[in-house]
């Protein structure tokens, strides 16, 4: 796999990772031309096309368009399960994934994507595996719950910063996050899952 | 602790972390660029400060901005110092955010090399996960050198976790530093049976990876993968391994047979999985199990071919792909299309079955599966259904909207009819209005592509130039397309095509005269100058043609005419701003003024014109000039002149190439900029070459047909068949050609019952046409006339090379090792070398050596690692050479040596050999002294030279050479001789005469040492009698016997060092004791190689292989 993108129906770009080192001129160059080939498509177009010497395979997960760019001679089903495979962990991770999760959590989305994939190839396809993973190294990052706590108007969690299941704590403020700080907002959060009725 | 935590977060309650950023940023939508400046700075305010979580917050909000596209490499420093905090969380952060964005040219990755090093041996698994995870992704080929080891020790770590990881970032070392794979070998191929199912997948997709470049090597791992795909219950490890099998069979058949049973099994579990899923209409299962289908159908197919065998299921498969279409679902729509362009290539008739529904998809709103569709189309046209296939296409060509699409359509047309040498195509034309018609596309970027094709026919198949002229008459008065868009590349392109085939073929003209009238418009000035260029020229052309015509008509008005309209009308071109048009407007305005001049004369000039464009211009192959061979002596590379020195500084300094303190990195880029240069050039010339119709692109397999087409003279004559018209009036309607052609066709298919009642042979088809896998019918479609598709010229000697295809920067190449090679280990105890890296050498490890000896050979790691070998072995002969000294010269002097030195002189002029002379064995009646040497001519080739010298009474006679033949090198023997056939040595021996016979080799691999065993057989006559005898000999071929002496030049010496593309190693020779000139005179000798430099004891001495390897030596005397 070459790279990996995120990006909302609007056009934002949520999540970008690159498997092989690109110089940041071309990387945004791509970025944008690829962004205006995928968003034109309709939606009941397949999920594949050929761009420049590359696959693209896409999918859309509720306003999220999820992206990669794979070789010639690469499967693109495999590619799809990928990216569908991503979703269920960042779903699994967040508990009913929204985009606002990934805008405000990106750098945890990206700590997913780099325990699920490894230089563009898929490390384990095992969804435990990868999730356990990420929470033993997230238990090390316990000061970021911390300060998740400094900003997180739902005064809820302020008196428990110090309990064991820290990691717990940061799953249950990111939904609280996306469920009521947020919900002035008016982007209503929805689960994947929901949208793709698997739920 | 707690409370150390509070007090941190309330210090940095007032710094804005991430999530006030990302708020900050959705809260000023309309000066989002404004607001985030004012952030960078806060940010760099924040760098500033010694906390690191300070800084790490800062860096994380860069990471974020980064990816909103705001360039954030100013902070490359900051990030290294955030990763290099003790802290998971701060070292996690730093690795992401340069994960993200450091690169190749990121020049602080440099100061990294220990901060990673620490990270990796860190006993927190999660430090050593998270600094690999960053390392792949912005991996370096410094970084890979440094670390492979340590990555390697990882990859047996304890933790299944860190064993993963490691495994997968090998694939990124091995791209970065392909020295790294043959070391990593074995301990990847151990991870394929780690107990940890996670490592083992991940071993399975490296290799995989791997064996995509060069599959023969994963060869001996066949049974590990097939206990492994029998075994293993993870359908994405399954789909690497039977993709893995499918790229393994056609290499060795034997795997075919015995992957046929599970794979049978896997796919008849699979196909019903299938068939019943697309009942059912069920996506996602469908999703699941077609990869596989796909990859199974494949591999069966390779297996099948290999044991032409049916296999029931497999045919099954077939059946239920193209069921996948009938899903709405545009995905799997996709993928059926998909599939079925796999099956294709195998089983092209079952596809053909589905032409109508593949047909269909054309019609589809997405692009993909049009695309897809067009694709299958490409394979599965044949003679029979070309001209339909086309027609539907053109009917989506007016329907299309997009230049996009219809762009590809055009290509795809042109494609579908010139593939393999316009193989499908009975009527010419047919073809050519097509093209006609395509003309009228408006603003395609393809008018070159069209051209090109009109071009490429009209000049190779005679029979049709008629037509085409009188088309391409036609476009030029139309005038249409002068009023299209005048860019390059646009339709206008066409026009210049048109011209020239009608300036060129102006003999099939009807009515030149109006041809050139319309060639002379004032319209014509606004074409682009190149096409304006040929107008004019063609112009002459035509004019010569009119002349001719009018030529001792009693009327000479005519042509006054001509000359006249010429007159008027080229001043317009004089005046172009285009100086190649100008300088020969005004070179043709003056000549025809001076033909004008001996018309009123009444003097007889047509002959004279015309004779300026006589000639007939042939086709040349756009790669002829590449195969012409090099002459020999000639050294492409050699400075003409010496190039000025490049600063007066480096002028003072001695010269000496292996000085310590070598200014590799100005020079380097020098040389890059030098390539650089040369690829504009290429590409210029490339430009240059498609505008000019002496170059025609080739047709795909061109090159395959030269064998066997021969000149136009010998090519059958067809007769001529009159159900089609040869010239059709008014614009071409390419769908007048289906009609007529099935009206041809029925015809024909009567004709051919009369004939095969009369038992009469029909006439075989058009030659550059090879049988094809289509239906048998097609043998009866034979062409609308006769058709001679002349074969492209080719220089007379090219050079047979297969690598034209090769792309030299594909970054995936220097993978291609050859693993099973032997690669001898470094310590020979019975020679005490010593191998030690060139680097090693530079960081002034002298103290072990005595005696340095580097090697340094050509870039291509497949070649150095063979060449290492070559290099060892060669010490080793020098050795054994040493130890014989003594016995060698004491049979040498009495021997033949010198003869044999003369007998190559005149073989092989341009060189001066310095033969390897040996004895073969010695028997009282014989003495035979041979010698190897290279051929220059031919890589693969080397003469051997045999001095047979009769030491005793008798007379020899009837001697036959004979030489058992082993893998790599073969006695070339007369043709129809079997290989235990002895040659006839061609001459006799009286007693104590010598002679000299030579024998040709034909050695595959010169990068290893050979011997070979053979033996004289001869007849000893004496007086009384004569006796049978048998001589048994071994021919040593070392490594050095295929070098040349070649002369270098210092500077040319030196460039290639500093090239880096020639591969080091260097040993030890302990123990000798000879002055070193002797020593430099023994390695010139024996070895063939000539002193470049030489500095008190240290000499760099050059050699060429007959491959033209480089190999360059340098020999020290380090005196302990």
């Amino acid at each position: 796999m070459r790279f990996m993108l995120l990006f909302s129906r609007q056009g934002k770009l949520r999540l970008q990772k690159w498997y092989t080192a690109t110089a940041e001129r071309d990387k945004k160059k791509m970025v944008r031309e690829l962004m205006q080939v995928v968003l034109a498509r309709k939606p009941k177009m397949c999920s594949f096309l050929e761009w420049r010497d590359l696959k693209i395979v896409y999918k859309r997960y509720a306003s999220l368009y999820f992206c990669c760019a794979v070789e010639e001679q690469d499967n693109e089903l495999i590619t799809l399960e990928v990216i569908h495979r991503f979703v269920e962990l960042l779903d699994k991770y967040f508990g009913s994934v929204c985009e606002l999760d990934i805008i405000f959590n990106f750098e945890k989305a990206y700590f997913i994507l780099d325990e699920f994939l490894m230089g563009g190839e898929i490390q384990d396809t095992s969804k435990k595996s990868v999730l356990k993973a990420i929470e033993q190294a997230d238990l090390l990052q316990e000061v970021r719950v911390c300060d998740s706590l400094n900003w997180c108007p739902c005064a809820v969690h302020f008196s428990m910063p110090t309990t064991n299941k820290c990691e717990r704590v940061s799953s249950v403020i990111c939904v609280c996050l996306s469920s009521a700080c947020l919900s002035q907002e008016d982007e209503s959060p929805r689960s994947v899952l929901e949208e793709m009725g698997l739920a | 602790m707690a409370l150390k935590i509070v007090k941190g977060s309330i210090d940095r309650m007032f710094d804005k972390n991430l999530q006030d950023l990302v708020r900050g940023i959705r809260n000023h939508k309309e000066d989002e660029a404004k607001y985030i400046s004012t952030c960078i700075d806060e940010i760099k305010q924040e760098l500033k400060q010694d906390n690191i979580a300070v800084k790490a917050n800062a860096v994380c909000k860069l990471t974020y901005l980064q990816m909103l596209g705001y360039d954030i490499s100013w902070a490359a420093f900051n990030i290294v110092e955030v990763m290099s905090s003790s802290k998971f969380t701060y070292k996690r952060i730093g690795y992401l955010a340069a994960s993200q964005c450091f690169h190749e040219g990121t020049d602080v990755i440099m100061l990294t090399t220990n901060q990673i090093r620490k990270d990796l041996s860190s006993p927190n698994q999660y430090d050593t996960g998270v600094a690999l995870t960053g390392l792949s992704c912005f991996v370096t080929p410094d970084l890979a050198r440094d670390l492979a080891n340590d990555i390697m020790t990882l990859m047996s770590h304890t933790k299944p976790y860190i064993r993963k990881k490691a495994v997968l970032i090998m694939y990124k070392v091995f791209l970065k530093y392909p020295e790294s794979l043959r070391p990593a070998f074995p301990r990847l191929k151990e991870k394929l049976e780690d107990p940890d199912p996670g490592v083992q997948s991940a071993a399975v997709n490296v290799i995989c990876e791997l064996a995509r470049r060069n599959p023969k090597n994963y060869l001996s791992l066949a049974p590990l993968f097939f206990k492994l795909m029998t075994s293993s219950t993870n359908n994405w490890v399954l789909i690497k391994i039977i993709k893995l099998f499918g790229a393994l069979t056609p290499l060795e058949p034997r795997l075919g047979k015995k992957l046929i049973e599970p794979l049978t099994n896997l796919i008849h579990r699979l196909v019903i999985t299938l068939h019943r899923a697309s009942v059912e209409k069920n996506v996602c299962l469908i999703g699941l199990v077609l990869p596989i289908v796909c990859v199974c159908v494949c591999v069966s197919n390779a297996v099948l071919i290999s044991l032409s065998s049916g296999m029931p299921n497999h045919s099954a498969s077939i059946q239920t792909v193209p069921h996948c279409l009938y899903v709405s679902l545009v995905t799997v729509k996709y993928l059926g299309l998909l599939a079925m362009s796999k099956i294709l290539k195998t089983h092209p008739k079952s596809v053909q079955s589905h032409k109508d529904l593949i047909l269909q998809c054309l019609d589809d709103k997405d692009e993909s599966i049009r695309l897809r569709a067009l694709d299958l189309l490409y394979g599965m046209v044949s003679k029979k259904n070309l001209m339909e296939i086309v027609k539907k296409l053109m009917l989506h060509v007016d329907k299309a909207e997009g230049t996009t699409y219809r762009d590809e359509l055009l290509t795809k047309i042109i494609d579908i009819c010139s593939q393999s040498n316009y193989q499908y195509i009975t009527n010419f034309e047919w073809y050519i209005s097509i093209l006609v018609e395509l003309t009228r596309l408006e603003g395609t970027r393809h008018g070159h592509l069209i051209a090109s094709q009109m071009l490429d026919v009209a000049i190779r198949v005679k029979a049709i130039r008629g037509f085409a002229v009188a088309q391409m008459a036609m476009l030029l008065d139309s005038g249409h397309l002068l009023t299209g868009n005048m860019q390059r590349n646009g339709i206008c392109e066409v026009l210049y095509a048109a011209a020239w085939i009608c300036g060129e073929f102006s003999e099939h003209l009807d009515d030149p005269m109006q041809t050139l009238e319309a060639m002379l418009r004032p319209k014509v000035a606004s074409l682009p100058g190149h096409i304006q260029a040929v107008y004019v020229q063609n112009a002459a052309k035509l004019f010569a043609t009119v002349l001719q015509k009018h030529e001792g008509a009693t009327d000479s008005q005519a042509a006054q005419d001509t000359s006249q309209l010429l007159i008027e009308r080229l001043p317009l071109f004089v005046q172009s701003a285009n100086l190649e048009v100008q300088e020969r407007a005004s070179c043709i305005l003056q000549l025809v003024k001076y033909i004008q001049k001996l018309q009123q004369k009444d003097v007889e000039v047509a002959e004279e014109v015309s004779a300026l464009f006589a000639g007939e211009l042939n086709p040349v192959a756009p790669k002829a000039q590449k195969k012409v061979p090099v002459p020999e002596g000639l050294d492409l590379d050699a400075w003409i002149n010496e190039p000025p020195s490049e600063s007066e500084s480096e002028d003072e300094k001695p010269k000496a190439v292996f000085a310590k303190e070598e200014p590799k990195q100005s020079r380097a880029r020098h040389i890059e900029v030098d390539e650089k240069e040369l690829a504009r050039r290429r590409e210029a010339r490339k430009q240059e070459q498609a505008n000019n119709p002496f170059y025609i692109k080739s047709s795909p397999s061109s090159q395959k047909v030269y064998q066997d087409a021969p000149g136009v003279e010998h090519i059958p004559v067809v007769q001529i068949d009159l159900s089609v018209p040869l010239k059709v009036p008014g614009m071409p309607m390419s769908e007048q050609y289906l009609k007529l052609e099935e009206e041809r066709r029925q015809k024909e298919r009567a004709d051919k019952k009369k004939k095969d009642k009369k038992k009469k042979k029909r006439e075989k088809r058009g030659k550059g046409k090879r049988d094809d896998s289509g239906p048998e019918s097609e043998e009866d479609i034979t062409p609308a006339h006769q058709v001679d598709i002349v074969t492209e010229e080719m220089p007379e000697n090219a050079l047979p090379s297969d690598d034209d295809d090769k792309d030299p920067n594909d970054p995936h190449k220097a993978l291609d090792i050859d693993l099973d090679k032997y690669v001898p280990s470094a310590e020979n105890t019975l020679h005490k070398v010593t191998v030690c890296m060139l680097h090693a050498e530079k960081q002034g490890d002298l103290s072990i050596t005595r005696h340095f000896l580097v090697f340094l050979v050509p870039l291509l790691v497949q070649k150095s690692l063979k060449n290492k070998k070559k290099k060892q072995k060669k010490e080793k002969d020098e050795k054994k050479k040493k130890k014989r000294h003594h016995h060698h010269h004491h049979h040498g002097d009495g021997g033949g040596g010198d003869s044999v030195q003369n007998g190559t002189v005149e073989e092989e002029e341009e060189e001066e050999p310095l033969p390897v002379s040996r004895f073969l064995p010695i028997t009282e009646q014989k003495n035979t002294v041979y010698d190897i040497q290279g051929n220059l001519q031919d890589g693969s080739q080397v003469v051997v030279s045999v001095i047979f010298e009769n030491k005793s009474n008798s007379f020899l006679k009837s001697m036959e050479f004979n030489v058992l033949d082993s893998l790599n090198s073969k006695l070339q023997r007369p043709e129809g001789a079997s290989p235990h056939d002895g040659l006839v040595v061609p001459f006799q021996l009286p007693p104590g005469v010598s002679n000299e016979a030579r024998f040709v080799f034909s050695v595959q691999s010169i990068v290893m040492p050979q011997k070979l065993k053979g033996t004289l057989t001869f007849i000893v006559k004496s007086e009384d009698s004569s006796t049978h005898e048998k001589l048994d000999f071994k021919l040593h071929f070392t490594c050095t016997s295929y070098l040349i002496t070649t002369p270098c030049y210092s500077d040319a010496y030196a460039k290639l060092l500093e090239s880096g593309d020639l591969k080091s190693s260097s040993l030890k020779l302990e123990g000798l004791n000879m002055p070193f000139h002797h020593l430099l005179a023994r390695i010139c000798f024996h070895h063939h190689f000539s002193v470049v430099e030489r500095i008190d004891s240290c000499a760099s001495m050059y050699s060429r292989s007959i491959q033209g390897h480089h190999v360059c030596l340098l020999v020290k005397t380090v005196s302990s």
